[in-house]
């Protein structure tokens, strides 16, 4: 089996990263995952959080916003509705998102309120990962 | 028979007219190239993003639990059509063309006794609908201090459009944009986005068997929203290409035109300048021979 496989990670305006990883540890919306070459093909939502690569023993950490990914075995594609480098500009792109989602779980009603709820929490343990 | 004067007054002045025709050209050239890399950043994620949401769609599209986003409400009598435009004028054909096929429709649609709403994205289409079918637009969205058409731009459109949809507001949406093929030619193309239609997969999605996490119908109804909002960015991102496309060659010609037109008036300046010189000659000619 092979070692490695491709990973691409692409955000709506630009394509971030495309390379041979051994390993992808992503936020997935049931909970963490990491997939490594020879995954079982399947598909998840992501969830505001730090996706890491690991690739030649460095590790490559992203922040995403949410979004979805697509592992198959012998590659993995993370399709982000936003995704930054770990940096100053990514963080306050999320600080932004952090207050929108705020606004937004106030104005919420019933259920959906939770989910927003949820939402702001995400990001908020995004943020302090960034740190 | 105009003066030399005028003559000269009118070459300067379609020489600079050509010096800004110029201008913009080479302008709309670096645009078009700018735009044309951020269509292309954004092909990946549209093709993987369709082909995941197809694929998806194929196998839940029939049940009667499928979203209203993709199955639709089941009536198609309130017609949304969102015409995206440019903010500037001086491309050519290029809104007029996207505007056409809008008015073609609406009487198509008018004919079928059905409602039209109209939402216009860009100044340029408003001001060509508004004359006409005033009372149908429920919505325009101002582009005129977008620099770069961003992914949150497309969002926001697509948020106000899902608004709508929730309300009840309309059954189908529709968005008229340009296609960009080339510096040339640009299509001016109709496109449904609300219920989301698909192109079949090529490739048997079947092959492939995938796990769902959450389940299908949770990713699903996850997805379509993000749906609306990637075709409206990969069509505002065509649109944007194919205005700087439209205006490049408008200019180019334009330049052209400007060229000729100072070639014509340099020949009749100097026709109109040697038949003065001729007139002065035999005046003094004249006057001499009477001495």
């Amino acid at each position: 089996m092979a070692k490695t496989m491709q990973f691409d990670l692409v955000s709506p305006e630009q394509s971030l990263a495309s390379l041979q990883v051994t390993a992808v540890q992503l936020p997935g919306s049931e909970g963490e995952l990491t997939a490594m070459p020879g995954h079982w093909p399947m598909i998840t939502t992501l969830k505001p959080g730090i996706l890491s690569v690991t690739a030649d023993g460095q590790v490559l950490e992203f922040a995403v916003t949410g979004g979805f990914a697509d592992i198959s075995a012998d590659g993995a594609t993370v399709l982000a509705e936003r995704a930054f480098e770990k940096g100053a500009e990514g963080r306050a792109a999320i600080e932004a998102e952090l207050e929108q989602a705020r606004a937004a779980a106030e104005a919420a009603k019933g259920p959906e309120r939770d989910t927003a709820t949820e939402l702001v929490y995400d990001f908020v343990h995004l943020l302090e990962n960034m740190q | 028979m105009p003066s030399l004067k005028d003559l000269k007054n009118r070459i300067s002045s379609v020489k600079s007219t050509r010096k800004i025709t110029k201008a913009m050209q080479m302008v709309a050239a670096a645009k078009l190239r700018r735009a044309q890399e951020s269509a292309e950043a954004a092909r990946p994620y549209t093709e993987r993003f369709n082909a995941v949401l197809g694929q998806l769609a194929a196998s839940v599209g029939s049940s009667d639990s499928a979203p209203l986003l993709l199955k639709g409400t089941g009536k198609d009598d309130v017609q949304l059509l969102v015409v995206m435009t440019s903010e500037r004028g001086l491309c050519g054909g290029f809104n007029s063309s996207i505007v056409k096929l809008a008015r073609t429709r609406i009487e198509a649609l008018k004919l079928q006794g059905k409602t039209v709403k109209i939402l216009t994205v860009g100044k340029k289409g408003r001001e060509q609908l508004r004359r006409d079918y005033g009372d149908m637009m429920i919505g325009h969205v101002d582009m005129s201090e977008i620099k770069k058409v961003g992914y949150a731009n497309a969002a926001a459109i697509a948020k106000d459009l899902l608004g709508r949809f929730d309300a009840g507001e309309f059954d189908v949406a529709t968005i008229f944009y340009a296609q960009f093929q080339s510096v040339i030619s640009q299509t001016p193309t109709a496109q449904q986005i609300i219920p989301a239609s698909f192109d079949a997969p090529e490739e048997a999605g079947a092959s492939t068997v995938y796990d769902y996490e959450p389940s299908e119908e949770a990713i699903l109804a996850d997805l379509l929203p993000r749906g609306v909002a990637t075709q409206l960015f990969a069509a505002l991102l065509e649109n944007a290409a194919s205005e700087q496309g439209a205006r490049m060659s408008a200019m180019d010609n334009a330049t052209r035109n400007a060229g000729d037109m100072i070639d014509k008036l340099s020949i009749e300046y100097n026709r109109t300048r040697q038949a003065v010189i001729t007139s002065e000659l035999i005046e003094i000619i004249s006057g001499a021979e009477a001495l």
